[in-house]
């Protein structure tokens, strides 16, 4: 009841020391669609979940190259995200003409966070409706970072945001002891099965997801489609009919994975998956 | 009362000639690598070639100081340019850019002699001069610096190319194949370097053609 009195402005207080405005921001993150990051100590991959308004159109552009060593993954109101994505690579341009070396992913996400900062104490502003997941490779190693709307940034061994973002977490949380010394592969494999546990029972194919990978002598790329379906194919997951090339056939040939399978044969039955 | 003159000027010449030729299917650009200042030599092994894009190099002489800056204003903006088009820039759109760039120093130029040479859009090779301010043409072949004096009349009797304003429209770029035109270049700095004291030490060429982008160097007088 109270909530509807003082969530007008951005600039009210509630009486219980709450900014209600920055809480509906990162409800807005909630809202949109999944996008999570996990890092080793030589890489960091990306991964989000595609969604289209509908069959006609295509899909919203969620993760953006910053620089060759920084790439982010955005949840939530995705013009916000563009916005801010361009920012960020004006930063990065500037440093680098001024300094001749890559700007500190440390540094970038600080200067993000005031930014995001400056919107919650700003009657004229809103806070902006995103959630970013910075990866980024610098002199310190590999980092993975979330800013939040409300100015807060924390750095991740792995995370995950947007909807159903939970199922995710779950997983990650199972993994992520592993994921230091993790090989580059397998850190991929582990975000594809980590945007799998999102999906909730949709099949998983290459349309569906994006990947993206940044690491040691690897400047920040989205891997194709083409390659994201066959190392899909690799787990053997079912519901790969509409692969457009030779894909298609290799769904029971592929070599059987057990790693995946290191934490309890068990695991894989705790997220709800229709097989 | 006489007017207050500066007793220090902003610019420099550091001397050195650039070339490029452009070919049907590739493109040639070619600098000396000596750095001077007055009748001294600051060093021998210094690049003047930059490349921009994918397709796209430049060679400039003048004042190196002004040259990199430049340089750093292009590659800054091409990046852009990247980020929001996700495509590389092609030869005809760098050139434009950087006329814009030097234009928009008019008033305190880049002391910057340019040569930008590349592949266009159909893979055909391209070069483009300018002066200072960034009036520019394109061209099929073209020279600038100290020694330019020396090698655009040779390059003139070899190239031929036909004049701009004649109908109907002609080819600027030489029938010449890749090897003639990189032995052309070599000729012409060997030339250079003989009677232009801010030429010589060692030849750069940077060849741009399908394949990507190759460097080759070649000796030069020292004295």
């Amino acid at each position: 009841m109270f909530r509807n009195q003082y969530d007008t402005d951005v600039t009210t207080w509630s009486p219980a020391g709450r900014l209600f405005q920055v809480e509906y921001a990162m409800e807005a993150v909630k809202q949109g669609s999944a996008a999570i990051g996990l890092r080793s100590k030589t890489h960091i991959v990306l991964g989000c979940v595609n969604k289209a308004n509908s069959e006609l159109s295509s899909h919203q552009k969620k993760i953006f190259k910053v620089d060759d060593h920084i790439g982010v993954a955005i949840a939530g109101l995705t013009a916000d995200g563009r916005v801010l994505s361009r920012y960020m690579r004006n930063e990065c341009i500037n440093y680098s003409f001024t300094y001749e070396s890559p700007l500190p992913v440390g540094r970038l996400v600080v200067q993000l966070a005031d930014k995001a900062q400056v919107c919650t104490q700003r009657s004229w502003k809103r806070p902006y409706g995103v959630g970013l997941l910075v990866a980024g490779l610098d002199e310190s190693g590999a980092h993975l970072y979330y800013n939040c709307p409300s100015g807060n940034y924390f750095e991740y061994q792995a995370f995950a945001i947007g909807s159903r973002s939970q199922a995710a977490k779950t997983y990650l949380e199972r993994k992520f002891e592993n994921f230091t010394d993790a090989s580059r592969d397998d850190l991929v494999k582990d975000a594809i099965m980590a945007i799998r546990e999102t999906l909730q029972g949709e099949t998983l194919k290459s349309s569906v997801c994006t990947i993206a990978v940044v690491g040691v002598g690897e400047p920040f790329h989205i891997l194709d489609q083409a390659t994201v379906q066959q190392m899909i194919d690799a787990f053997e997951i079912v519901g790969e009919q509409e692969a457009p090339d030779a894909a298609a056939g290799q769904e029971a040939s592929a070599e059987p994975e057990p790693e995946p399978e290191q934490g309890a044969a068990a695991g894989e039955g705790v997220a709800p998956m229709d097989i | 009362m006489t007017k207050q003159q500066a007793n220090w000027s902003p610019y420099d010449n550091n001397g050195g000639s650039c070339v490029a030729i452009a070919g049907a299917d590739y493109c040639v650009i070619a600098a000396d690598t000596r750095m001077s200042t007055g009748y001294n030599i600051l060093t021998r092994e210094y690049s003047k070639i930059c490349k921009l894009a994918d397709k796209c190099v430049m060679a400039s002489s003048g004042f190196q100081a002004d040259v990199k800056a430049l340089q750093k204003q292009l590659a800054a903006r091409h990046l852009i340019y990247q980020h929001q088009h996700n495509k590389q820039m092609s030869c005809p759109a760098m050139a434009q850019l950087l006329s814009n760039t030097l234009y928009y120093k008019r008033f305190f130029p880049y002391y910057s002699f340019n040569v930008l040479g590349g592949l266009d859009n159909e893979g055909k090779g391209c070069v483009f001069t300018y002066d200072a301010v960034g009036s520019y043409e394109k061209v099929g072949y073209s020279s600038q610096g100290s020694g330019s004096t020396l090698i655009t009349p040779f390059l003139d009797n070899q190239l031929k190319s036909p004049s701009p304003l004649l109908l109907p429209v002609q080819d600027a770029v030489t029938p010449l194949v890749e090897a003639e035109a990189i032995d052309l270049i070599k000729t012409v700095f060997a030339s250079a370097s003989e009677r232009d004291i801010y030429t010589g030490d060692k030849l750069e060429i940077v060849v741009v053609n399908a394949d990507g982008i190759r460097r080759e160097y070649m000796e030069l007088r020292k004295d």
